[in-house]
């Protein structure tokens, strides 16, 4: 599949804790930050409630990148849940080398709920990322992500 | 427990690459404890394996499964719908479980997804060790329940070799000395005395060593 790099606008699923990043992205709404609207928001309640298989799913759906959003380190309302998220993202950016793709576009950031603008940055800079690896080799017609986010 | 790791990616999609239809079949007992066989890496196997598959141009399709217990053949049997739908099957479960599946489905190509690796327990989250050795003729009622033919580097049924540094092992400073948690064991449920009586060299015959072994109890034969 040949593809336009300008015309190129990277999916990316964004697992977002409910406690912070997804009250984030909420608060950065009401303070009209815009940040790109690639990212399909997923919230969780806690980003420690992550199974591996998920990242895996995403990608194997098509999307061309992967954010996890979680709580700043020691800030956990479940104490540890980050850093086991943390831990679990490692291991299949991993695996995804191993596979072939980009590990890059599977990322974990850490962030409060007071932090509207840090958030849009990250979408802005994960984008960006994503944007220049170009689109996932994944991809196939017809998925999941797609139907979401068009 | 049989404790197993996976294979690289890259390694099962050379195994798997020339069929275009493959069960990756999980097994529910050791391996689903030892976080490689399981459900769950099933899962996340096969998704790896689709990716793979398609970076490589490789019309593969990948079916999951995972049964409660891949090394006997009543368990196998809720498998049997679906590896007949398959080219092959790549199995997640520990080597025997592997075999039991190749012998049940005779002409269907079965291969090993993990690296079956020892016996052993869960030390810690996330760690596993090895606890026995499978040597066919248990000694751990002279040692304290502490076993020196797998724990000892050297197998030293006779006290400890001279190399060991404080309780450390000398070929693995991680490691402790096997003989100083057996002497420390003894000392503290009160058997030093064991340590008194020699015992003579290890009979291996019963081990690998003498080899495949079989269990024959002629009371439940039918």
């Amino acid at each position: 599949m040949s593809m336009n790099t300008q015309a190129f606008e990277p999916r990316i699923v964004a697992f977002c804790c409910h406690y912070c990043a997804y009250a984030s992205a909420d608060l950065a709404g009401s303070m009209r930050i815009q940040y790109p609207p690639n990212v399909l928001i997923i919230r969780t309640p806690c980003t420690g409630r992550l199974e591996t298989e998920y990242f895996m799913k995403a990608f194997e759906n098509g999307a061309d990148g992967v954010l996890v959003a979680g709580c700043m380190e020691g800030g956990c309302h479940f104490i540890e849940g980050n850093l086991c998220a943390r831990k679990r993202v490692n291991y299949i950016r991993d695996m995804l080398e191993e596979v072939g793709l980009e590990k890059e576009r599977l990322r974990m950031v850490n962030v409060s709920a007071a932090m509207a603008r840090p958030l849009a940055d990250i979408i802005f800079d994960m984008v960006e990322t994503v944007r220049k690896l170009g689109p996932s080799p994944i991809k196939s017609q017809g998925t999941l992500q797609q139907e979401c986010l068009s | 427990m049989i404790v197993a790791q996976r294979k690289n990616i890259p390694d099962l999609l050379s195994i798997v690459e020339k069929h275009k239809t493959v069960l990756v079949l999980g097994c529910g007992t050791c391996v689903t404890v030892c976080l490689s066989g399981g459900q769950r890496e099933v899962s996340i196997i096969a998704s790896a394996l689709r990716m793979a598959a398609r970076l490589n141009d490789l019309p593969l399709t990948i079916d999951e499964l995972t049964i409660e217990r891949q090394c006997d053949n009543v368990f196998l049997e809720q498998a049997s719908d679906a590896i007949k739908k398959v080219d092959a099957v790549l199995s997640l479960g520990c080597g025997a479980g592997v075999q039991a599946l190749a012998e049940r489905f005779a002409d269907k190509p079965v291969y090993a997804g993990l690296d079956t690796a020892f016996i052993g327990i869960l030390e810690e989250r996330g760690i596993w060790t090895e606890k026995c050795a499978a040597c066919g003729s248990c000694v751990l009622h002279l040692y304290g329940g502490i076993c020196p033919v797998t724990r000892c580097a050297k197998h030293m049924l006779n006290g400890p070799c001279s190399g060991s540094r404080e309780d450390r092992c000398e070929v693995d400073p991680d490691r402790p000395c096997a003989w100083q948690l057996i002497y420390k064991r003894l000392k503290d449920i009160g058997q030093l005395d064991r340590l008194k009586e020699i015992r003579s060299p290890k009979n291996w015959k019963p081990s690998l060593s003498g080899g495949l072994r079989t269990i024959v109890r002629e009371d439940h034969r039918v």
